[in-house]
């Protein structure tokens, strides 16, 4: 019996193994960075989670393995902790070089307020059809002819 | 409710099937607008290829109009392009300057050896740190400067025929003046 539970035991580690080694493989890389304080840290943080990887359609800088984005995370750290920038000026430094595309929320411009206004607009319109339609007044009783209709058309089966 | 009215939901169902598919057809999402049409190709200081104790800057850019082009010998893109760049170089006389990508110098050394060299210098990129300052996200990219170094043409992907003969030539003709630049 216990020459038996052998194999199947090396199986059944070696399956678990697999199981719970892959995505060990696959997880997004960790960069080792360091900084002058917490508050840096946190920023730095802030701003990966916030940005936008330009080589991805919906990932963010810190969730990416893309190449780019590595180089984009070493960046930010440098002009954090070297350069002294500002979040406001290290998201303006990666627009003006990669446009509006890094940042999710594109600026409010002439030609992106349709996108910023449309759902207001959307739900406006909404409101209006459904006080008209709660205002409208009730139909009018049936009358005694109407009623037989009714009643015959129903008994009609 | 009037007979009319009952088409409001179709045409409305209509009207965003529309916009969707002109939407979604408009223009490819990996593709990005560049953001630095019509700025100042960024100030730059970097090894050359072929003699890496010699740097070059953004002043050995300008005086005449150039194509800058990023890439890579890990970039199988940029051996598709690479005969077209050959013979753009051929018959234009055009003046090409690579910039080498986050790749190895020996590497790079060894496929200009044996595919040709269409650069009239190429820069080395190590790390990656210009193609951030350029806004690049992937090679190859090439950008077409015009004789004061703004940026005029941004392309991302692979310079073939057709993009020569559509969009890069014509942009050649306009900067340089000249009309011989047909596909």
């Amino acid at each position: 019996m216990a020459d038996r539970a052998g194999p199947l035991a090396v199986a059944l580690t070696l399956l678990l193994l697999g199981l719970t080694g892959a995505p060990a493989f696959g997880a997004s890389p960790v960069d080792l960075y360091e900084f002058d304080d917490a508050a840096q840290q946190a920023r730095y943080r802030a701003l990966i989670a916030e940005l936008r990887c330009p080589k991805c359609l919906n990932t963010n800088l810190a969730g990416s393995d893309a190449p780019i984005a590595q180089d984009l995370r070493r960046t930010v750290h440098r002009l954090i902790t070297v350069e002294g920038m500002s979040d406001g000026e290290i998201r303006g430094y990666l627009q003006a070089r990669y446009g509006d595309f890094v940042l999710y929320d594109p600026p409010f411009r002439p030609d992106t307020w349709v996108l910023w206004l449309a759902p207001a607009g959307l739900l406006l319109i909404g409101l209006v059809v459904l006080l008209r339609m709660l205002r409208r007044p009730p139909a009018p009783p049936l009358s005694a002819d109407e009623a037989a209709q009714l009643r015959a058309l129903v008994d009609q089966d | 409710m009037s007979r009319a009215s009952l088409f409001v939901p179709v045409t409305v169902f209509a009207l965003i099937v529309g916009v969707g598919y002109v939407g979604f057809s408009l223009n490819d999402p990996h593709e990005l607008p560049s953001a630095l049409l019509g700025k100042p190709f960024p100030d730059f200081e970097a090894p050359l290829l072929s003699e890496p104790q010699r740097t070059v800057r953004r002043d050995d850019l300008l005086g005449e109009p150039v194509l800058v082009n990023v890439w890579a010998t890990w970039c199988p893109t940029c051996a598709a392009e690479h005969d077209e760049l050959l013979r753009i170089r051929d018959e234009t006389g055009l003046r090409i300057i690579g910039v080498n990508y986050k790749d190895e110098p020996d590497k790079a050394r060894r496929w200009l050896l044996t595919y040709g060299d269409p650069y009239d210098l190429v820069i080395q990129d190590p790390t990656g740190a210009l193609g951030v300052e350029l806004g690049v996200y992937g090679a190859p990219e090439t950008f077409l400067l015009d004789s004061r170094g703004t940026i005029v043409y941004k392309r991302v992907g692979d310079i073939n025929r057709r993009i020569w003969r559509d969009e890069l030539g014509p942009k050649v003709a306009e900067v340089t003046g000249r009309s011989d630049f047909n596909g």
